[in-house]
């Protein structure tokens, strides 16, 4: 990693400060992969919330909303309501175990490739060297004392990090609230003042994090390094380098020439371009640790080298432990659809594949019509003048589509009920209510079902929410009817 | 505990260079890495973080109480100021309430449902130490999620009610009734008679001759304010004595009591207590627990061109 410190000779140290990184630019497959995958994050994050979806006059018409305000999750044609969270629970689980398989299969490939401080931290330092010069040139302007060139080239640097870092913020908020409208009130200072305050924050930690932190993140604050290294084993692809093929390493090319036939020497002309592209500034090979992100770069570099001077690719590359072992002793490393698809990770396929699979039926048998009838406790039943008893409930019925419904409730099992509500006469031998429940929302109705005294002291019986038109199925509810103990013995005389 | 004791100075672990802490479990040793200075800059930060906190609010205890902080913010202050901004959020609609004359009250879906919502929160605190917590009165107190009313069941007649109490002698206004207690005026022998009589209109028990010896009791002593079939009168309270509902017991013995030393229960006047609009709400609340009347007539003529329901 590092010279080696001498803390006997030297006073004692509290801190280690940062040791600046200036990763140098390189072109490559692997370059160009996170090229891509860069391209596609950046892309939907930023326009994911300008997406449109036509959901009628009574929802909003982004196309990716969480409204916090009415408590709907809105993602094309899928709403979530708050009592179906465990579809975003069961997102989270597939993210996780999606993680695991991916980091079973291939590494660290989130860290290296897909995670958003990795990508922001490549979109700061391509803009430092499209400023400041390659590596050398950064190197040469860090050192230089304070003077014009250097004050202009860090304000315009730090200026379009800031506008970076304002766009990120400023994104963030837009899948909470109608985008539009939002970006006008924000752009007119009429927007609330938490969406100032997040984009503030996000701005702030955009900018730090990607600016100036950059690796100490993922080596001090991230815990994923730490799980995802509990999570590789020895069949999982790590960034090697093939000290077997490398060592004993010669400097320069010449030399390697001149004393190649007499010595037994190694592919590595210790040219330190893997070091130099590192954006974590680690020297890969020492081994396998936690400050390689596994972002393949220098694998990039070292195959430009190895071309130049005439030598296969891959002294620098994918290779599992396991593979290292095999190649070390000579034998030939597994295909790669083997490393790849073996019982463990296979497994995680499964168990990804099928909640997903079990989330999607699920989604595709929900009903948008619920039902929820409470028993009312105090008081349990009723006497009513003339002679019958009466329980109320508390009926709630959610219609979850974004249109009105007319719909029926429907008191079955209950011999001689009779059913009405607040808004609706009692009329005798009625077993139903007809109710409008308004767009996207929750009616709550107190339903009063009166039924004869004479019978068992608890009757269970059946409330239905049927729609008037259209023949999908409704809900329903069992509940009970209660009457007053002992009611069948007290009729005659018993005087 | 470091293996060689006998060394000076603090040994360097070769491949790091880092001192070793002296710590040791099962041979593994902890190093004395150092901090990142960006995380003790945090940690400083949080120090001066806090010490400007505990001067700004509430912290340091004392013997009789903890340091005020600068700010004067108390946890007290904070709940009666969020008390003060909800009744403030809730004046508009309590003055809207207050504003509909209680007959149109139903016909404003908002309205009446704030108002049910208030009367309920108002009934838990004045009104559960008789009726109960769920409103289902107990003996002598009456159910009002029933159908039967003493003295109507519409939301005018509650909120009267309501307002001028039942039986209060300094209160001209107040509703008020007196039965007559019997012990003396009837022998015990024509007071179980009229007991026979009452017992057989409300189908406790089949007519006979004792029964139809209460009924000409009945029509002389009670049908003034029960009516000659008994189903009662509401101008006096006089209760519906043939339904299946009684305020104090339709058995035999709860009746002979009853009509012997007679019945006087009283209401207190609220009018004297609570305000307009919170008795309005107790009245909407009370209606909407299932045993509610409609308007009487008139008023449903003076709303019959706003739509309803």
């Amino acid at each position: 990693m590092s010279q080696p410190n001498s803390p006997v000779e030297d006073a004692p140290y509290l801190y280690e400060k940062r040791k600046a990184v200036y990763p140098k630019a390189v072109d490559g497959t692997f370059r160009r992969l996170k090229w891509a995958i860069m391209l596609v994050t950046l892309a939907i994050y930023y326009v994911t919330p300008w997406l449109r979806w036509d959901r009628g006059p009574y929802a909003p018409d982004q196309a990716v909303l969480v409204d916090m305000a009415h408590r709907r999750f809105y993602m094309f044609s899928i709403e979530i309501w708050p009592h179906e969270f465990y579809y975003v629970a069961g997102l989270l689980v597939m993210a996780g175990i999606g993680l695991f398989l991916v980091t079973s299969a291939v590494g660290r490939a989130w860290c290296g490739y897909a995670c958003p401080q990795t990508v922001w931290t490549d979109l700061f330092q391509h803009v430092e060297r499209w400023i400041d010069g390659d590596r050398n040139a950064q190197l040469r302007l860090d050192k230089a004392p304070w003077g014009p060139t250097k004050i202009v080239r860090r304000l315009s640097k730090w200026s379009i990090w800031l506008v970076i870092a304002v766009a990120t913020g400023g994104a963030w908020i837009f899948y909470f609230a109608d985008a539009p409208t939002l970006a006008r009130d924000f752009l007119t200072g009429q927007a609330p003042a938490i969406a100032y305050s997040t984009v503030g924050v996000l701005t702030a930690t955009t900018f730090i994090f990607g600016g100036f932190m950059r690796e100490q993140v993922c080596i001090y604050m991230c815990p994923w390094p730490r799980i995802q290294t509990a999570m590789l084993d020895e069949k999982s692809l790590l960034v090697t380098y093939k000290d077997w093929r490398g060592e004993p390493r010669t400097h320069g090319l010449k030399k390697a020439a001149d004393e190649g036939a007499a010595l037994k020497t190694g592919d590595c002309i210790d040219c330190l371009q893997c070091v130099s592209v590192c954006p974590t500034g680690i020297d890969i090979r020492e081994g396998p640790q936690i400050g390689c992100i596994t972002c393949a770069l220098c694998i990039d570099a070292c195959d430009t080298v190895m071309a130049q001077i005439g030598k296969p690719r891959g002294l620098i590359d994918y290779c599992t432990l396991d593979d290292a072992d095999i190649e070390k002793a000579g034998g030939q490393s597994a295909p790669l659809l083997k490393t790849i698809f073996r019982p463990r990770t296979l497994i995680y396929l499964g168990i990804w594949t099928s909640i997903g699979v079990a989330m999607l039926f699920a989604l595709g048998q929900r009903t948008r019509l619920d039902l929820n009838v409470q028993h009312d406790r105090n008081p349990v039943f009723v006497q009513l003048s003339d002679g019958s008893i009466r329980n109320n409930y508390m009926v709630k019925v959610r219609n979850m589509e974004t249109r009105p419904r007319d719909v029926e409730l429907v008191v079955t099992g209950l011999p001689g009920a009779v059913v009405w509500t607040a808004d609706t006469d009692r009329v005798e031998g009625r077993s139903s209510v007809d109710l409008r429940v308004a767009p996207d929302s929750i009616r709550k109705v107190r339903l009063f079902v009166a039924a004869p005294a004479k019978g068992d002291e608890h009757s269970e019986f059946k409330v239905t929410v049927k729609a008037k038109s259209g023949h999908e199925k409704g809900d329903s509810d069992e509940v009970v009817f209660e009457r007053p103990e002992g009611l069948d013995d007290d009729e005659g005389d018993r005087e | 505990m470091a293996k060689n004791d006998k060394d000076f100075g603090p040994r360097v672990d070769t491949p790091t260079g880092t001192e070793f802490v002296g710590h040791e479990w099962d041979g593994i040793e902890e190093l004395n890495t150092p901090l990142p200075r960006w995380w003790l800059l945090t940690f400083y930060a949080c120090i001066i973080w806090a010490i400007g906190y505990t001067i700004m609010y509430p912290a340091w205890p004392m013997i009789s109480r903890a340091t005020t902080g600068v700010t004067g913010w108390t946890s007290r202050g904070q709940f009666e100021a969020e008390v003060r901004a909800q009744t403030a959020k809730r004046a508009p609609l309590l003055a809207a309430i207050a504003a509909t004359p209680i007959e149109a009250l139903p016909t404003k879906p908002n309205l009446m449902s704030a108002a049910v919502e208030g009367g309920k929160a108002a009934f838990k605190v004045n009104c559960v130490q008789c009726h109960g917590s769920g409103a289902a009165g107990s003996i002598g107190y009456p159910n009002l999620n029933d159908d039967d009313w003493l003295w109507g069941g519409d939301m005018k007649a509650l909120d009267y009610t309501l307002t001028h109490g039942i039986r209060n002698p300094d209160h001209p206004a107040t509703r008020v009734s007196q039965m007559p207690a019997f012990d003396g005026v009837l022998t015990p022998a024509e007071i179980a008679a009229v007991v026979a009589h009452v017992r057989t209109i409300s189908g406790q028990r089949k007519a006979d001759g004792l029964a139809q010896q209460g009924a000409a009791l009945f029509a002389t002593n009670c049908a003034l304010c029960h009516g000659p079939a008994g189903k009662g009168l509401r101008n006096v309270g006089a209760p519906n004595l043939t339904d299946g509902i009684w305020l104090y017991g339709g058995d035999a013995a709860t009746l002979t009591q009853t009509i012997k030393m007679s019945r006087q229960g009283v209401m207190p006047r609220w009018g004297q207590k609570l305000d307009a609009t919170t008795i309005k709400m107790l009245a909407a609340y009370v209606h909407s627990l299932g045993g509610g009347e409609a308007n009487p007539a008139p008023q449903e003529v003076a709303v019959s061109n706003v739509p309803t329901k």
